[in-house]
């Protein structure tokens, strides 16, 4: 099966030719297949930005290309246009871009672009706002007035409305409140359990990595350092920790336990996890 | 495409013209088109042109990054060549209907071109040599002076260093917010331009309202820090005055000088 996505030899260079050049991402081979749930880690700077952004054609590889369903989306402006509804991107903090008067005509402007008939632009609207749990009182008001968690929501609804193949996250829970965190990452996977879409979620949280994610791609320094499930990525815990990123809670203390010589095997990395290995460990330790 | 945009950006560096004192640096720009615009002939133009030649070559600065520089004015430039060039009297070299070029003209085109270059390239080096911040330091301590008639000096240039300062900020703002409405299908390149436009509200809006958050949180960020204006206010760069900033304004005085002699005898 093609896969939705597929990056070759992706290289990007910034400022090229000025004293700020800078390579952002460089060799980068990829391939995500349609309906997957990936997270995409990685510390500031590591090109994880960068990378999304090439996915729906904003940036421009400095050499290499991005295939979407098999087709390369550079090779015209019209196939570029298209990926951008194909490939819905929303950016970190994206409640800075909300311009329209109502909550109702931000989130209409996508499918509006997509010159959908009034009826099915409606239709969108509704759909995006059931799916991101906004009240339907809450479309006619000015989206400026409204708290920030609820701003963001708009904003992913925006995304949503165009009803993208696959949907792509950089970091949608950065300062939200717990509450606010946990709500935006199910509002994530209920889209994804009714519409199958793909989706890619840029995240520093390793737990929520660990938690929803069914593969995790790690970038380092422009590059991809750790490509697998979460239980493999999270194997490699001291190479993590080396590249200055965490692990999630649940494997530092089981790391912490097996170095003060509690026998855990190695894939933990969910709370669950972590308690069901114990509770193993305790019984057969007692049963000696 | 927006970062390309260069407002006498600094280029980093640590050449001599990077370490001499922001003030020095001043007073050596008003010296220099002082020069230019007293140098008249062949002589003194070839000796800018060595100067100019000179103070590049100190500063490090590519030459790539001036001519960049240059790009915005080029129409300027070519215009005034063409002005000077059609209606200079003199004698006249070639007969285009009407239009006569004269020997006259064109030497004076050559002239202008050169001065407009040299005017801008020299301007260029002290933004490209000088951190935003220095530069009103020093701005401020010469026209210091001015704060006895009254004249906000402090409050104008920390208004020019806070513009200078978010320049850079809003410019990746707007690139963010294109992006974001990109992502979602807004076109900005094509259509009509009353379409072009119309497709810029969405830009327009989040950027004045963050423009405006942003000038907010400064405020609050300043007042509570006491921030209360220029009264007893200290530098966490102080500028320094050394021997060779001394050196420097001499040998631009000399310049200077040289050029009145050179006009003196007609060169």
């Amino acid at each position: 099966m093609t896969p939705i996505v597929r990056a070759e030899e992706l290289r990007h260079v910034y400022s090229a030719g000025t004293p700020f050049e800078k390579v952002a991402i460089d060799h980068i081979n990829l391939d995500i297949e349609a309906g997957q749930l990936i997270g995409i880690i990685g510390h500031t700077g590591s090109g994880k930005s960068t990378f999304i952004q090439h996915l729906n054609g904003l940036l421009r590889p400095t050499s290499g290309a991005v295939y979407f369903e098999g087709g390369d989306i550079a090779r015209s402006k019209e196939a570029t246009r298209d990926v951008r509804f194909q490939v819905g991107l929303v950016f970190q903090y994206p409640e800075y871009q909300l311009f329209e008067e109502t909550v109702y005509r931000d989130i209409a402007f996508g499918p509006k672009n997509m010159k959908l008939p009034e009826a099915e632009v409606d239709a969108r609207v509704w759909e995006a706002a059931r799916f991101v749990g906004l009240s339907e009182d809450l479309l006619e008001r000015s989206p400026l007035e409204l708290s920030g968690g609820q701003k963001r929501r708009i904003a992913i609804a925006g995304v949503i409305a165009m009803r993208p193949k696959m949907l792509v996250l950089d970091e949608p829970t950065a300062g939200l409140d717990p509450a606010g965190c946990r709500e935006i990452l199910r509002n994530i996977t209920d889209y994804r359990r009714e519409t199958g879409s793909t989706i890619l979620l840029v995240t520093h949280s390793m737990d929520d990595a660990a938690r929803i994610a069914d593969r995790l791609v790690v970038f380092h320094n422009g590059g991809v350092a750790f490509d697998g499930t979460p239980a493999e990525v999270f194997s490699h815990t001291q190479a993590l920790l080396e590249i200055g990123l965490d692990v999630p809670q649940a494997a530092q203390i089981a790391q912490a336990l097996r170095d003060r010589g509690v026998a855990l095997p190695d894939a933990i990395y969910t709370p669950e996890q972590l308690r069901d290995a114990v509770l193993a460990a305790w019984k057969g330790a007692g049963a000696c | 495409m927006l970062r390309d945009i260069t407002l006498g950006q600094y280029f980093p560096g640590d050449s001599i013209a990077h370490r001499l004192d922001a003030r020095c640096k001043l007073i050596l720009v008003v010296l220099y088109i002082a020069a230019l615009f007293t140098a008249v002939n062949y002589g003194s133009y070839a000796f800018m042109i060595v100067v100019t030649g000179a103070m590049i070559a100190v500063s490090q600065i590519p030459l790539r990054a001036i001519v960049r520089g240059l790009k915005p004015v080029l129409v300027i430039v070519i215009l005034t060549a063409l002005l000077n060039m059609f209606f200079t009297q003199g004698t006249p070299v070639v007969k285009l209907g009407a239009l006569t070029i004269t020997r006259e003209g064109l030497i004076r085109a050559a002239f202008m071109v050169l001065r407009i270059t040299m005017l801008i390239a020299g301007t260029f080096l002290l933004t490209y040599t000088t951190s935003p911040i220095a530069l009103t330091d020093g701005m401020e301590i010469l026209f210091g002076p001015l704060k006895k008639i009254r004249v906000p000096v402090h409050e104008m240039a920390m208004m020019m260093s806070m513009a200078l300062r978010f320049i850079p900020t809003l410019i990746e703002e707007t690139d963010k917010i294109m992006s974001a409405q990109k992502a979602r299908g807004a076109d900005f390149d094509t259509g009509s331009l009353i379409q072009r436009a119309k497709a810029l509200l969405p830009l327009l809006v989040p950027l004045f309202v963050s423009a405006f958050r942003r000038a907010d949180e400064l405020a609050t960020a300043m007042e509570s820090r006491c921030y209360h204006g220029d009264e007893g206010r200290t530098r966490m760069k102080q500028l320094h005055w050394a021997a060779r900033d001394t050196l420097a304004i001499l040998l631009g005085a000399a310049v200077f000088a040289a050029v009145l002699v050179m006009k003196h005898f007609g060169l």
